[in-house]
């Protein structure tokens, strides 16, 4: 057994008993997961992303290393590939657009075959990148859905984001069996089918298996928690929706109530999400804020026609031709190589070739 | 350096985002909504509806779903809920009878929970059924 | 090297990772793929710390009692220093695209060489020294702390790194391994850990102007004895430059095309072009024997020393008055020339803006920092028209064109070569796509790599490039694999002996100059080889 992911495992495990029994108890740990623990996991986020920004932000660029993945811009008639070989600032916001909307750079993925022979292959690969965009893309439309429950009354967008979202009436309709009303969000369901996805293939893919860290598994851990009792609550557990939304209006109105009646798989999704927000910060799960630094990825390739400045660029020491001159003289006379200064006893010879 | 403002202005960015929810509602209050009985709701049944209320709460689209496959695909029109009783499995003529009132029933919560049960498509505010 | 595995033997088909975790895997350094150790004098030479005689096989290192502290110290200065070093340290999920992409993985099947894990060897004591998440959860968040098996380990991959960026073009962040690589080992050259085919050429290139440490005499006596294989296959006696005050351009070419084959032939090319161009449009262009190297193995040691060794190419510019500077065909030169050198050593104020005194065209993409690629400039003059070539001379010759790491993915220049070769050539076939242009493979030798005692690794390091050269040996019948790299002129001669024997290696230029027809020139019946030209087999007997 892998120990890593047992433990991130173990981990979810034990904080969904925890919270899902506490809860249980009375108002007193009711308050603390529905209000003390979501308005503390909010403020780290919130603090803690920027400090880790900002943090980014002091350290210097002192070279323009971008990455090049097509032709250069240089004469006028060789087409250059603006885009991957961006020259201009306008064609690095495009470069990063793409790369932050599209995952352009992971598309290019593909797989390694090595057969006898020796015979080596890349096939297209692109599971990995067609899961990330799910996965992203599915979260990002359950967190925007999720504005139903902190806005009052709800955004037009919001509205049509759900109607989009509920396009297909997924229902199972048996006398012992139903499932489909509330109508199915898609984007849950693809959330926790990309979210199982990545799991799959960090304990499956032998490499991917072999470079995992316990803080790799535990957010998909996480994550699935939360996509879980978020299936639960809404199609087969069904909570009191009305009073989940009096709970989540009552923080974003900073009038907090824990109203009656709210089963306690609620708190242990909310407690999940202030987890995954407190956690944020601290955890590879910056590389949202991230992908906006990355230095091979944000600045034009145009170092040869416009000069980066390093902030820190010191003098050094270097080895000037006077003192090379000095070492050589001799032997550069001797080979009728042009120096700068006769030496003392030897008669000046003839060196045509300085002016 | 040259990136700082960008950088300032991507916190800024952040922080207008993910506060959201709290500036978009600021100065308001949004209690949860009151249902309001119809007297016919109050005195029919004991007060009771077809299932209780808790259940009714949680799984009354649920129902209506059931009832509106038996009668549509079975054409069988009698429920008979736990206690033994019989309504007639109709939308307009058995809910809307005692929950007359659609706008101080039904959709203060559906609105505030921001649900938009395709029921009114067909059932366009309650016109009586004609037998 | 006697002991190197045969090339069915190094091939293996299943690159599964070991059973043990990689924290629990000791790093066993092997003979065949560990460097040498640098010599202390050339440490010295150039004032780097710890300098004393070692070897990576030694038990004891012979390291500062505060060894612990200066990598600390070392890493903390340098996450200040450089955001990519921080940002890249952090954004990591380890999504494993980048695995597969490296040709050291592929050819080693080291899991150490994945580009994720040869971060990770960093990452872990950045989490145990930096970060508080790491501090709390230790090995389960990640870290570990600094001991000596990490520093072996550090530098037995550090050095199995060749800064290709290979993996930087496929990870979703742009994580780029070579950015990890250079902080690696410049925190190792903090404690005098280096290897001696790095540490040795930056000496040389400090003091003599070349990697060889080739003095100034010797550099002229080089260039007069291709004067005299030129003047005997073409029967043109060119003459360069040297020094000269005034000159138009100046001319910088990794100092490897100087002494060793096949990379010579290149240089022959150039001198034959320079003359060319001198008889023809009066072109004034001026040999360096200071600025003799092109190539920069500071790049592979420190930023620092590569800021030392590149002055000399603007001071030298500077000293000799010259409109601007022309560099030769070079991977990791062209690197520091386009993402480094008008950063560190400019603004190059004195120089003009380049512009081509044969064609008129102006170089705009190099206006500020002043240089220009022989092959922008070659391909600008073979468009205008500016030379007279024939292409039979090179009927031989069945090419395909490796790109070189560093001008595919530090510059983009990928067109300018494949213009000028299919200019002088008429058979011309790509490698299959994701094996060129900014998808190329390494030449498994790059960045200081190029040594006989690792034979092992190189050859292993090649795989891919040597793979996708054998799928157009077999398909088109390829026999040439150009490049415009020094290091590829050196290192793929062995590679092609390895696992694709019967493809020769070739500078673009050498080809050039093959189809180049000189002025004055008598009827050629050898190419700059001495191999005799097509239809020209029995011209001798």
């Amino acid at each position: 057994m892998n120990v890593k992911y047992m433990y991130s495992l173990l981990a979810v495990i034990v904080l969904f008993l925890v919270s899902y029994v506490l809860a249980g108890t009375g108002t007193a740990f009711k308050v603390l997961f529905g209000i003390i623990l979501p308005y503390a996991a909010l403020l780290t986020f919130i603090i803690g992303f920027i400090s880790r920004i900002m943090n980014w932000g002091r350290s210097a660029v002192p070279f323009r290393i971008t990455t090049t993945c097509g032709q250069q811009k240089s004469l006028p008639w060789i087409k250059p590939n603006a885009i991957d070989n961006p020259f201009s600032k306008g064609a690095v916001v495009v470069r990063m657009f793409l790369e932050i909307v599209l995952f352009r750079s992971l598309f290019r993925n593909t797989r390694l075959k090595m057969k006898v022979g020796p015979k080596i292959y890349y096939q297209l690969e692109i599971f990995l990148w067609a899961g990330a965009l799910a996965f992203h893309y599915a979260f990002l439309t359950v967190l925007l859905r999720h504005l139903r429950f902190f806005t009052e009354p709800v955004p037009l967008p919001v509205r049509l984001l759900e109607t989009v979202d509920s396009f297909f009436r997924l229902e199972v309709l048996y006398d012992v069996s139903q499932f489909g009303l509330p109508g199915v969000y898609i984007s849950g369901l693809v959330l926790l089918a990309a979210v199982i996805y990545l799991f799959l293939r960090r304990i499956l893919i032998p490499n991917v298996k072999y470079i995992s860290l316990a803080a790799d598994f535990f957010p998909l851990f996480l994550i699935f928690g939360i996509a879980f009792t978020g299936i639960l609550m809404r199609y087969v557990a069904k909570i009191d929706v009305i009073a989940a939304k009096e709970l989540t209006m009552g923080l974003v109105t900073f009038h907090p109530t824990i109203p009656e009646g709210l089963a306690s798989i609620f708190y242990v999704h909310v407690f999940f999400v202030s987890i995954l927000l407190a956690y944020f910060p601290f955890s590879k799960l910056m590389h949202l804020g991230g992908i906006f630094f990355s230095p091979t990825r944000n600045m034009p390739a145009d170092t040869r026609a416009t000069r980066h400045i390093n902030p820190w660029n010191y003098p050094v020491h270097v080895h000037t031709y006077e003192e090379y001159e000095d070492e050589f003289r001799e032997k550069m006379i001797d080979a009728g190589l042009p120096v700068v200064k006769q030496p003392v006893e030897a008669p000046p010879e003839e060196t045509e070739e300085k002016e | 350096m040259s990136d700082k403002k960008l950088i300032i202005a991507g916190v800024v960015i952040f922080v207008a985002v993910v506060a959201f929810p709290f500036w978009f509602n600021m100065g308001k209050a949004a209690p949860a909504p009151e249902l309001e009985l119809t007297e016919r709701a109050k005195e029919l049944n004991h007060g009771k509806c077809v299932m209780p209320t808790d259940y009714m709460q949680s799984e009354h689209m649920q129902l209506l779903d059931l009832w509106r496959h038996s009668v549509v695909r079975n054409a069988k029109r009698t429920f008979v809920n736990t206690s033994g009783q019989e309504f007639n499995m109709s939308l307009t003529n058995t809910c809307l009878d005692c929950h007359a009132n659609k706008a101080e029933f039904c959709d203060r919560c559906h609105d505030y929970a921001s649900v938009r049960p395709y029921c009114w498509d067909c059932h366009i505010d309650n016109p009586k059924e004609t037998e | 090297m006697s002991d190197l595995l045969k090339p069915e033997e190094l091939y293996k088909t299943d690159n599964r990772p070991p059973r043990t975790d990689w924290m629990d895997t000791p790093t066993e350094i092997r003979k065949g793929i560990a460097c040498y150790a640098g010599n202390p004098k050339s440490l010295e030479y150039v004032g780097f710390p710890n300098a004393r005689q070692w070897s990576c096989f030694d038990e004891d290192w012979q390291l500062p009692e505060n060894w612990q502290e200066i990598i600390h110290e070392g890493f903390k200065e340098r996450l200040e220093k450089f955001r990519s070093f921080k940002v890249f340290m952090d954004i990591c999920v380890r999504c494993g695209a980048c695995a597969d992409k490296c040709h050291f993985f592929i050819g080693t099947g080291d899991p150490k060489n994945m580009p994720v894990l040869r971060a990770e060897l960093l990452r872990s004591i950045y989490r145990n020294d930096f970060t508080k998440a790491g501090k709390i959860l230790g090995r389960l968040g990640g870290a570990r702390p600094m001991t000596l098996d990490v520093l072996r380990e550090w530098w037995y991959y550090m050095f199995q790194c060749s800064e290709c960026r290979r993996c930087s073009v496929f990870c979703p962040y742009g994580i780029d391994t070579a950015e990890i690589t250079m902080m690696g080992r410049e925190l190792l050259n903090l404690l005098g850990l280096n290897i001696d085919w790095v540490a040795t050429p930056v000496a040389n290139c400090y003091r003599t102007g070349n990697h060889l440490g080739i003095q100034p005499h010797a550099f002229k006596d080089m260039l007069e004895f291709f004067q005299e294989d030129i003047e005997e296959i073409t029967g043109v006696l060119v003459e360069p430059q040297y020094n000269k005050v005034g000159a138009d351009i100046l001319f910088i070419t990794p100092s490897g095309d100087v002494f060793a084959d096949p990379g010579t032939y290149t240089c022959m090319g150039y001198m034959m072009l320079f003359h060319y161009l001198k008889e023809k449009y009066g072109f004034d262009v001026t040999w360096s024997t200071y600025a003799s190297e092109g190539g920069n193995f500071g790049f592979f040691t420190s930023h620092e020393m590569m800021k030392r060794l590149n002055a000399k190419m603007y001071a030298e510019a500077k000293r000799l008055k010259v409109k601007w500077i022309l560099g030769g065909e070079c991977g990791h030169m062209w690197r520091v020339i386009n993402q480094y050198m008008d950063t560190m050593n400019g603004p190059a104020d004195f120089l003009e803006e380049p512009v081509s005194p044969i064609t008129g065209t102006k170089f705009e993409n190099a206006k500020s920092t002043k240089m220009v690629h022989i092959a922008e400039f070659t391909a600008d003059l073979i468009k205008h028209g500016k030379l007279e070539l024939d292409k039979s001379r090179n009927a031989n010759l069945n090419v395909t064109f490796h790109d070189s790491c560093n001008p595919a993915r530090g510059m983009g220049l990928l067109d300018e070569p494949r213009y000028v070769i299919q200019n002088v050539v008429d058979k011309f076939y790509e490698m299959p796509a994701n094996t060129i242009r900014e998808q190329t493979f390494c030449c498994g030798s790059g960045s200081g790599l190029n040594a006989g005692e690792d034979m092992e690794l190189r050859m292993a390091g090649g795989l891919p490039r040597a793979n996708a050269v054998k799928a157009v040996h077999e398909s088109k019948g390829v026999n040439t694999l150009a490049t415009i790299c020094a290091i590829d002129r050196a290192a793929l001669p062995d590679l092609m002996s390895y696992w694709v024997p019967e493809v020769e290696v070739y500078g673009v230029h050498e080809m050039v100059a093959n189809a180049l027809i000189m002025p004055g020139e008598k009827e050629r019946d050898t190419d700059l080889r001495g191999e005799p030209l097509a239809g020209m087999e029995d011209a001798d007997e």
